[in-house]
């Protein structure tokens, strides 16, 4: 395709307070089928999303932190974690979900998605997407 | 709204047919729902169904139809990956029609 854009998706809230986790990640599966250039970024908050383990029971409401590992079908390689964020949080990468994609190129091997970037590198990286949409 | 009897029990189902609640789901209720669109379900059917239903257990979503080709390939053969196969056993959309037999919601981004 001729006019392929960088979208960036950049979730900065905690999962289950509020919706915007959700419904970032119901655009961002809807999104993937148009064939753009797409990237997740968690920061601040945001990075509690990827946790591994959430257990909603004693909320009374749909868990979806399975959902996430479903990005690599829909070609979601790139997914940055911003390092102050989860530093400032006590948590590292392995307190995360290991997300991957598979390339077909060569035999469905696993690859991971998750990047954890810094402020700076992340700076560069939203500078250069057409289009943030904030969640 | 509406309900469907199946097995002798009344379930539930929204304005386009599909399942409220995802517990409600038993085999006959894809039984039924074919029947009622004049389909008979095939072993063919049946392994598509059952990959949505255990697609949905460990995603908590419905694969958009691009992503269901792509994994129904890798599970079950290149052969039945294509959209032609997919098409041929359910005309209404693979992933409308069969995410409906299955008792799942309609996938994310389905109009």
């Amino acid at each position: 395709m001729s006019d392929v854009k960088k979208f960036c998706y950049l979730n900065r809230k905690a999962p289950y307070g509020t919706v915007y986790a959700w419904e970032s990640l119901e655009v961002v599966l809807i999104g993937a089928a148009f064939d753009q250039d797409c990237s997740l970024v968690f920061a601040d908050d945001g990075v509690y999303q990827l946790m591994k383990g959430s257990d909603t029971t004693g909320l009374g409401i749909k868990n979806f932190s399975p959902t996430y590992s479903a990005l690599g079908d829909y070609d979601i390689k790139k997914i940055y974690v911003e390092k102050e964020s989860l530093e400032e949080r006590g948590l590292s990468l392995d307190d995360l979900q290991h997300l991957v994609w598979e390339d077909e190129d060569e035999d469905y091997a696993e690859k991971d998605s998750i990047m954890v970037v810094t402020k700076d590198e992340l700076a560069q990286i939203l500078e250069e997407q057409d289009v943030v949409l904030s969640f | 709204m509406s309900t469907i009897s199946v097995n002798g029990k009344e379930l539930e189902v929204d304005e386009e047919g599909y399942l409220t609640n995802l517990n409600d789901w038993v085999p006959e209720v894809a039984t039924y729902m074919a029947k009622d669109e004049g389909t008979e379900l095939s072993e063919s059917h049946w392994e598509v169904i059952n990959f949505l239903r255990e697609y949905y257990e460990e995603y908590q979503i419905a694969p958009a139809v691009r992503v269901l080709t792509k994994a129904i390939g890798k599970k079950l053969g290149k052969d039945k990956g294509n959209s032609k196969y997919l098409y041929e056993l359910f005309p209404y959309g693979p992933g409308k029609q069969a995410c409906k037999y299955a008792g799942l919601p309609k996938p994310t981004g389905c109009v």
